[in-house]
């Protein structure tokens, strides 16, 4: 039993590594790579003031 | 122009993608304790080791006063500057460029170690749960890593959501124990007069208590991880120092309750060498149920460090590449989970090959050394702060009482700790200087050229005292 596990967890992380990886690609090439890297540090602090839930 | 879009739960300005606040106190306080509870369940048990079942207790609430002075020196800077990256940005905006890129170091290779230390113990626990020859704990380490990263990516809700169910549950496994061996009732369960007598209660004397201190620290490191999530909780002010105070009370409620029922179980040199003295203790009590809980909370105590080191690791790294400290690729957020993810998918094979090669042992001492020399940046950090902008003359969050008092404690247990490393690990401390010193000159040399130097200081807080 526990070597079923076992192969599993290697099935169950080589998927989600492949997941990723796509997804890392997918999003690489659909965004310009000026969109990805806006995040700033100090114009959260204003956002937050209009954050509503 | 610059359009604000409003979704159920963040505000995109235009194209900008930012990290997304929807945190509250209760996942502070799993981040946080999540990150520590592993080290009930593993790693303070060596104390006893070093200098006996007394002198674990002793480190137990010595080191709490060096954590406390951390949580609430903590609590006070991080709820005025409420940045990912936490001390890291702390460091920036109070000491300096070098000091802060040596911090965010510190803070990657602490939660990056622990999280190697964590997998390997949850592939350890289960290969020695199961008993199977030729069962070995690499494929439990590769699917403890690699889940725990692809919840991160997804997100930081989902992630901390998860953290602070397991948490819980481990913690109130703890609660459990602690109730089921009548601990009110000496000679029954527990026999703490038996084992622990003054002939061996300081076996090596008070040279063991402070050789102890090392493995002391494993009662609360990562507490001040809370800080990481600065930039994704709704309320920083508040919800950063409620979380942390929280966590501390919480985790030194855990640390007394395990030591006690521990040192009451076993005697101290086999409660020095075990990896799993509360595992031990579940069997010790002699009822099945207690054993696997204490198997489960085990598994679910190292999960969820391991799942708060790569949160914590990943947006420290983030933040080194949103200030151009290094390139600035890795300070990507992903468009639709608002994480980063490109630091989290970096840090990933670095934290499979440390797993796959290093023993617990070194992982650990590496987590420790980087997490002391934040601790000694710490006590300095929060003297500077007070002098440069005393109490008034901007707006706190919180304000930690009693100073400079917790910020001399947290200065002078940190040179003990030192101290204690180097009489356990002093090569490992001496290289880990050196890589740092030889790292920092690599930053002033050739990478500080590359920093917009004066897009890093983002907090709208008027001139320093003195400048």
């Amino acid at each position: 039993m526990w070597m079923t596990v076992s192969y599993a967890c290697w099935g169950i992380s080589i998927l989600l590594a492949l997941w990723m990886l796509y997804d890392w690609f997918k999003v690489d090439t659909t965004y310009s790579e000026e969109t990805l890297t806006s995040s700033r540090e100090g114009e959260l602090e204003a956002v937050s003031e209009k954050h509503r839930i | 122009m610059t359009v604000a879009v409003e979704t159920r739960e963040t505000v995109v300005h235009g194209d900008r993608v930012s990290l997304l606040r929807v945190l509250g106190p209760a996942h502070v306080w799993a981040l946080g304790v999540g990150i520590v509870l592993v080290g009930e369940f593993t790693g303070w048990n060596f104390a006893a080791d070093k200098g006996g079942a007394l002198a674990a207790l002793i480190v137990c609430w010595v080191v709490g006063l060096l954590y406390t002075s951390v949580a609430m020196i903590d609590s006070e800077v991080t709820s005025t500057v409420a940045a990912a990256g936490g001390q890291y940005a702390q460091a920036k905006h109070i000491v300096g460029p070098l000091m802060a890129f040596n911090v965010a170091l510190f803070l990657v290779f602490a939660y990056t170690m622990l999280e190697v230390s964590d997998a390997i113990l949850l592939g350890d626990t289960i290969v020695a749960k199961a008993g199977v020859e030729g069962l070995t704990h690499n494929s439990f380490i590769a699917a403890t890593i690699v889940v725990l990263a692809w919840l991160n990516y997804r997100g930081v809700l989902m992630t901390l959501n998860v953290n602070f169910v397991i948490t819980a549950i481990a913690y109130i496994s703890i609660v459990i124990l602690f109730f089921s061996v009548s601990p009110w009732t000496q000679g029954a369960v527990l026999k703490l007069n038996e084992l622990v007598t003054p002939g061996n209660a300081l076996p090596y004397g008070w040279i063991g208590v402070i050789a102890a201190f090392q493995f002391g620290i494993w009662y609360y490191l990562g507490i001040e991880g809370t800080t990481q999530a600065a930039e994704e909780v709704r309320s920083p002010a508040r919800s950063l120092p409620y979380g942390t105070m929280a966590g501390m009370i919480t985790l030194l409620i855990a640390a007394a309750m395990t030591w006690y029922v521990c040192a009451s179980l076993m005697p101290w040199a086999y409660l020095g060498i075990t990896y799993y003295p509360l595992w031990d203790a579940g069997k010790l009590t002699g009822s099945p149920l207690l054993e696997n809980l204490l198997f489960i909370a085990t598994l679910l105590a190292a999960l969820a460090s391991a799942n708060g080191c790569i949160n914590d690791a990943a947006r420290a790294w983030f933040s080194l590449g949103r200030d151009r400290y290094l390139p600035s690729w890795f300070s990507a957020v992903h468009p639709k989970f608002r994480t980063p993810y490109r630091s989290i998918l970096f840090l990933l094979p670095i934290a499979l090959a440390f797993a796959f090669i290093a023993d617990l042992n070194q992982a650990i001492t590496f987590s420790i050394l980087s997490g002391v020399l934040q601790y000694t940046f710490m006590s300095i950090n929060i003297m500077m702060f007070r002098k440069k902008w005393p109490l008034g003359s901007i707006r706190r969050g919180y304000t930690h009482p009693f100073h400079p008092l917790p910020a001399i404690v947290l200065f002078c247990l940190c040179v003990v700790t030192f101290f204690a490393i180097f009489l356990g690990f002093g090569s490992q401390l001496i290289a880990m200087i050196a890589f740092y010193f030889l790292i920092s000159l690599w930053f002033h040399f050739y990478r500080y050229k590359f920093v917009r130097r004066g897009d890093q200081f983002t907090m709208p807080w008027p001139k320093p005292q003195g400048y």
